[in-house]
């Protein structure tokens, strides 16, 4: 299945909640302000590296782009997606669970 | 055909898809619980397979003794009792989002299973449809 999470990391504990109950292999997309847990150098970078093991991990490129965050800065592992690619994660893994 | 197609016929009405309702919001502070409530209703009247399910500060929308008169608004929390008229039987709640709380199942307005995290992973991946509050 597919977890978006769309809250910051450092605002709401929705980030970790999903990394406590999302099964391994299953999928996980940063959208809206979510993208900030995506960046290197942040205080959850280590656990978006440790959730890159059990989970392929995605950011939304637009949602980056909004926030002048740089792609090319992402931690290594998550990849980037555009919003067909998002569309495409959603047909491939359905169901969605979104963590608000 | 399967049966379940012929039934499906006889009856005129859709298929049957598992829903669960993840709820993690506080009850009074947003909209989300009352509007999560509305959903499961509509869900039930449809006939669907409803499971709600309780996590983080969602935990605190069955909490027992809930009393909203000084606060002009409605207090909800007695629909959860009437879940099961509409056959909303199936009430998960996450344990380590309760006992972070330092509540028990007692201190809820209503019975539950509560999970662990392995059970409601399980869980989730199981449904057709979630819908997060």
């Amino acid at each position: 299945m597919l977890h978006t999470v769309n809250k910051s990391p450092f605002d709401r504990n929705t980030l970790d909640t999903c990394l406590r109950l999302a099964k391994k292999g299953s999928v996980i997309l940063l959208i809206e302000d979510g993208v900030y847990a995506a960046m290197q150098g942040t205080r959850v970078e280590s656990e978006m590296k440790q959730a890159l093991e059990d989970h392929d991990v995605y950011v939304l490129g637009p949602d980056l782009k909004a926030r002048g965050m740089d792609e090319s800065k992402v931690v290594d592992g998550i990849q980037t997606v555009d919003y067909g690619g998002f569309v495409d994660l959603a047909v491939a893994n359905g169901p969605v669970q979104a963590w608000l | 055909m399967n049966d379940e197609m012929m039934d499906d016929e006889e009856g005129g009405g859709g298929e049957v898809k598992t829903f669960l309702y993840v709820n993690r919001k506080a009850p009074y502070g947003t909209i989300y619980a009352l509007e999560s409530l509305e959903v499961v209703l509509i869900g039930a009247a449809f006939e669907q397979d409803v499971t709600m399910l309780f996590i983080d500060d969602g935990v605190y929308q069955i909490k027992k003794g809930q009393d909203t008169a000084s606060i002009e608004m409605k207090n909800f929390s007695p629909t959860y009792r009437a879940l099961e008229m509409y056959d909303v039987e199936k009430l998960y709640v996450d344990r380590d989002s309760l006992e972070e709380r330092g509540l028990t199942e007692d201190d809820l307005i209503v019975p539950v299973e509560v999970m662990d995290t392995a059970q409601i992973q399980d869980l989730m991946e199981s449904q057709d449809v979630i819908l997060s509050f």
